[in-house]
This record gives structure tokens, sequence and C-alpha cells, in this order.
């Protein structure tokens, strides 16, 4: 086992630093910083010096801080990922989809209401997985969607987003209902 | 006695048509849920978490037993038919099932896992009847500085012990104390981690950090991985009853799966991944039939893990309900879900609510039942759902991780939140950062920072409060020896060697 353990610390540092990995382990440090340098401009009232409101804030710093730095001496060494994990490279163009989705969702759910920014959501979801079929989608998304926002609006009676085309529903329904 | 008295009680209250009704659907959801790859407990409960505003804590945590229950014998169906396991604790599962399946005698792997889950979760859900009583009687003694030590050693275990690795494990867990740390102080009435954000001052809201975490971070981590027709479902072939022979071989197992899995899942260590691989070990090493285990596969090794499995899940809810502390992401959020109703889950939670305590275990009786009873008739219907195309799956869920953040609190930081703790679920997916730690330090964090204060404020500001008093001490001193001796026996050991 240690004869083992010998050549993969070997095999390890051969491969020098992992980017990936490395970068990670930078972010968790560099948050590290931010939580320490906050704790420390909260406000401490002289009556509770012992144990005021920063102390367990500047322990989660200082935890992330030391494990943070304890990911950068492993990453510099080779990462800690096993290498056929490491030979797995992230679909960017998928990644890119379903992150677009996400941004558009957050820029259309205001102005455009639950179930247009849904559609937009679902599409880009959908295509990011590899579907071709995008009108199709966005009908799917579509239902989906209103079947989800009347369902909240009229069983429990909450408003998850309105806008063009749930108002246009409504409109529908109470026509239908008042004749 | 007092577990039966209690029991008594709570049939009565599981019994009445609406909280059957609430079980039915609760174990119904947690099922699909459960069959669905990628979905698991703890995020359906976070989002159903806003029911809590419009239901009565009773029937609430009827519904939420029955997603918890239902998630498991769910998720053993897709480990079995599908071999790309949900949660780390059905991998050992899908070992000897999948390979049962591909044999032709998925109906058998897929009854032994049902009628095991069965067998284990009600002698499970006894145990925690019978055991809760006594936890309670012992833990009416503690005081916050025990509490304090208790926090201390679920910290350690759930992220350092259980884990691959100590460091990711705890750097995960920092990282969820500090998100419960944002807003205000309720001791101080200071703002912490808030800068300047409103929305803030009231904490980042549990639902958005799981749900970010286990939908968001997972569709993307998917996405990034997918292949299309990567995932094989294994046709379900032999019949579901199983035969004298199978069922000889598999009732041993159960009962030993059991003995491993609700003990080791009440201690305040919890975690279901130690039960399954002792059982798996156990039943290797016992069998009759060696040559089947990781060739056509051997039905003790599912028989054996499923029951472990759920049988430490219901050991979670032991310490769970006698001191508030949770050992799993589920668990967390089941106190969220108790603090939301203003209830204190604590060894005071049976005295001051014991038709919601007694309700609830009374449930997890009645839902056992209706599991087993709907399970395997609508096997069919429950591998149907694994047909649903991964594009449509994946966008579906996203939309509704959209509707339990923004939907129901209408708060673009809320959404905004969700999607930036999406993307750091997906680094941690991508870099083998445990989840469940930030789950459970956000919960558990400003509990221990609570009964940390306390213990200080009632020492007078002395520090020497947690190694003076003997229970404290004790829990402080196996919390450390379990962090430490795995490394100090590694080092003796390797140092032996090295001389030799």
């Amino acid at each position: 086992m240690s004869g083992d353990g010998g050549t993969l610390m070997r095999g390890r540092v051969e491969a020098g630093l992992a980017k990936g990995e490395l970068t990670v382990a930078l972010g968790v440090v560099a948050l590290a910083f931010v939580v320490l340098w906050q704790a420390w401009s909260i406000p401490v009232s002289p009556i509770y010096a012992k144990v005021g409101p920063t102390l367990v804030p500047i322990m989660a710093g200082l935890g992330l801080l030391i494990f943070g730095l304890a990911l950068v001496l492993s990453a510099v060494r080779g990462g800690w990922q096993p290498d056929e994990e490491k030979a797995i490279t992230p679909d960017r163009r998928a990644l890119g989809w379903v992150l677009a989705g996400l941004a558009l969702n957050v820029l259309t759910i205001g102005p455009l209401g639950f179930t247009l920014a849904s559609i937009l959501l679902f599409v880009c979801v959908t295509r990011g997985f590899g579907s071709r079929n995008m009108l199709r989608d966005a009908w799917i998304g579509a239902v989906f969607a209103l079947i989800a926002y009347l369902g909240f609006a009229k069983t429990l009676n909450i408003n998850i987003g309105s806008g063009v085309i749930e108002n246009g529903v409504e409109w529908v329904i109470t026509m239908v209902r008042g004749h | 006695m007092e577990g039966f008295n209690g029991l008594m009680m709570g049939f009565g209250i599981a019994l009445t048509p609406m909280n059957l009704l609430w079980c039915l659907v609760g174990t119904t959801l947690g099922t699909a849920i459960g069959v669905l790859p990628g979905l698991g407990p703890a995020l359906t409960i976070a989002l159903l978490l806003p029911i809590t505003f419009k239901v009565e804590p009773t029937s609430a945590f009827i519904l939420f037993a029955g997603i918890y229950y239902g998630a498991m014998y769910g998720g053993s169906t897709t480990s079995i038919l599908l071999n790309t396991p949900g949660e780390s604790a059905s991998i050992v599962t899908s070992m000897e099932g999948n390979k049962m399946a591909r044999n032709g005698r998925a109906g058998a792997a897929l009854a032994t896992a049902a009628i095991g889950s069965f067998v284990a979760g009600t002698i499970g859900t006894l145990g925690i009847a019978f055991l809760a009583p006594f936890v309670v009687d012992w833990a009416l003694k503690f005081g916050p500085a025990d509490y304090f030590a208790l926090m201390v050693l679920a910290f350690t275990t759930v992220s350092a012990v259980l884990g691959n690795s100590a460091v990711r494990g705890l750097t995960a867990l920092f990282f969820g104390i500090w998100l419960g740390m944002i807003g205000i102080d309720l001791q101080t009435g200071q703002a912490r981690f808030t800068f300047g954000v409103q929305e803030l001052f009231d904490g980042i809201n549990v639902i958005v950090v799981a749900v970010g975490l286990f939908a968001v971070g997972e569709t993307l981590y998917n996405a990034a991985t997918y292949k299309e027709g990567d995932t094989k479902i294994t046709p379900l072939k032999g019949s579901l009853m199983m035969t004298g022979l199978e069922w000889k071989r598999s009732i041993g197992p159960w009962l030993r799966g059991t003995a491993f899995g609700f003990p080791i899942g009440a201690m305040p260590a919890g975690g279901a991944e130690i039960p399954t691989f002792l059982s798996y070990y156990t039943e290797k090493k016992l069998t009759k039939y060696p040559e089947e285990f990781g060739t056509v596969g051997a039905i003790e090794g599912v028989a054996g893990p499923e029951a472990a499995n759920n049988a430490s899940a219901a050991g979670v809810l032991v310490p769970m309900l006698t001191l508030g502390l949770p050992t799993s992401a589920t668990a967390a959020i089941m106190l969220s879900a108790f603090q939301s109703y203003g209830i204190n889950p604590g060894p005071l939670l049976l005295q001051t609510q014991p038709a919601l305590v007694w309700g609830l275990i009374a449930s997890l009786f009645i839902g056992n039942v209706m599991l087993l009873v709907l399970n395997l008739p609508l096997i069919g219907l429950w591998v149907k759902m694994l047909n649903i195309p991964a594009p449509q799956l994946y966008a579906g869920i996203l939309v509704f991780a959209t509707i339990g953040t923004y939907g129901i609190s209408q708060s673009y930081i809320d959404l905004i939140l969700l999607y930036a703790v999406g993307i750091v679920g997906y680094l941690m997916r991508r870099y083998d950062f445990p989840t469940a730690p930030v789950i459970i330090g956000m919960i558990l964090g400003p509990l221990a920072e609570q009964n940390f204060r306390q213990a200080m404020t009632i020492s007078a500001g002395d520090w020497t409060v947690f190694f003076t008093r003997p229970l404290s001490l004790t829990i402080i001193v196996i919390s450390v020896l379990l962090v430490v001796a795995p490394k100090v026996y590694g080092m003796v050991k390797g140092g032996e060697k090295a001389a030799a």
C-alpha cells in the first residue's frame, strides 16, 4: 500500500499544478478574506465583548482560510481529483445554454411574467441537453408552466408572477365562465 | 411503556382521513421524486416548505415523512434499473441490484428491496418510538455546553469523517456556517454580512440554498457531462414474486442490515453510507453463494444494504426529534420546517407537542405499509417515469426550482441567489465537495452559536466550561479522536512500513 502511495505521489508531482482545482481553492481563500474582513467590520457593543456577534463569524472565516490554504497546497501538488475524473472535460456549449437560460429567466420573469420566462428557460435548457426541436420544447414548456401557474393561483391563491400570457388565460377563463 | 401509549395516541391522529390523505400524497410524491434521477427528499421537502404557511404542523410533517420514506423506495428502483444511483447510500444497492436486473432478475431485486425496506422501516420506526423517550430523559440533563459539544460532534462526523476528504467536507461545512450567519444577529441586533442589502436582514432562506445546490447545481453538472443515450434502462424482467429460496436468502440480510442501520443512524453522528457498506461486506462474507457477488448479482447484496439504508433513515429521526440535531441534509431541512412553525425540536418537544411527534411516528408506520402496497403493483408506472427524456426533465426541474423560490417570495434577490448558489453547487459537484455539510452547517451553525453563547454567559465568560463538564468533555474528546485518530493510525502504519 505504501509503495503504491509512493508512486502515486510521484505521479502527482509530475502532473504539476491542477488549474481547475487551484482556481477553486483560491476562490475559497478569497471568500475567507471577504468573510474575515466583513466579520471584523461588524460593530461590537462593549457589553457583549466576551462572546459578541463576531466570534463565530470569525471562526467561520478562519476555518475557510485554513482549509482553503490546504486546498491550494493540494492543488499545487497536482490536485485531489483522480485522473479519470480530470479527463472529463465539461461540455461548455451545454453549460452555456443552461446559464443563458438562467440569465434570461432573471431578466424576463418580472416584465414578461412567469410563463414566458419559463418557456425561454425551458427551451434553453433542453437545447443545452441536446434537444433539437425548439418549437416542440417551447410548447411543452408553455403547457408545463401554465399548469403550474394555474395550480398555484387557483388552489393555493398564490400568484407566482403574472404577465401577458397569464392575464390572457385568466381573461379566457372568466369569459368562458361568464357564458 | 411511554412509547406504547404515545404510539396509540399517534395512530389516533394519523388515521384520520385527512392525515391519511397527506400520508398518501407524501409517499406517492416521494416515490416519484425518488425514482427521478437527480432529485432527492431534501430538495423535495425544501420545495414544499412554503406549505408550512398554509397547513397545520402535524399534517405538514406527515407529508414530509411520507416523502422521506417514499424517496428511499423510489431511489432503490432507480439504482436497480438504471445503475446511476441518485444518492451515495444507494450506490451499494446498485452494485448487486443492477447486475441482477441485467441477468433477468429485476423483479426479485425490486421485491427484496421493497420488502426489506418495509421490514427495516417498521423495525426502525418501532426503534424511534421506544428509544426516543429514553434519549429525552437523558437529554433533559444537557446544558448549553453539552449541546454545543454535541453539535461539534455532528459537524465533524458529517463533514470530516463520513466523506471522502476531511478538508473538502470541512470547507463545505464552514461555507454553510457562514451562510447561516448572514442576517441580523438575534442577540445583539447587529447586521452580519448583509452588504447593505435589506433583503438579507432576515437571513438567506434555506430553500434558496437547498434548491440551488440540489436542483440548479445538479442540472448544470448533468448538462456539462450529459451524453445522449448514455443511460440505459434495464428492462423489467422476472417475476415480482420471490421464490421460497429467495425469501430464505433475504430474511437474514434484512434483519442484519436493520441491526447495522438503525443504531448507526440514531447516533448523533449519522450517515447512511457506513451501515450500507458494512451490511454489504457482511453479506458477502456470510453468503452461501459467493460466486454470484459481482457477477450475476446476489440477492443478499440488495436485501441487506437496502434494509440498512432504510433503518438508518429511521434512526436519523431520533437525534432530530429528541435533540434537535439533524445529521442529514433532509433532517436539516425538516428542522427548518419546525423552526418556521416556531417549534424548537429538542428534549421538550415530546412534552410540548406530543400529538405532533407521535402522529408523525405513527404515520411512518402507515406510510411504510402504503409504500409496500403501492409500490410493487405500480412498479410499471414508476418505470415509465424513468423514460422522461433528460432534456425535458431537467428543464422542468429548473422551472419548478424557480417557482419554489421566486414564485413564492417574489424576490429578485432570492432568484439571483438561487442561481448563484447553483453555480457554486456545480463547482462543488465538479470538484468533489460534499454538499450536505453546507445545509447542515447553515441550519445547525446558528444553533451551535446560540448554545455557545449561553454556555459562556452561564460560566461568566470562562472558556474552560466546555472541558470541565464531564459530558461535554467526553463528546469533544470523541470528536477530536474521530478526526485525528485515522490520520495518526495511517502515519504510524506508514512509518512502520518505511522502517521495515
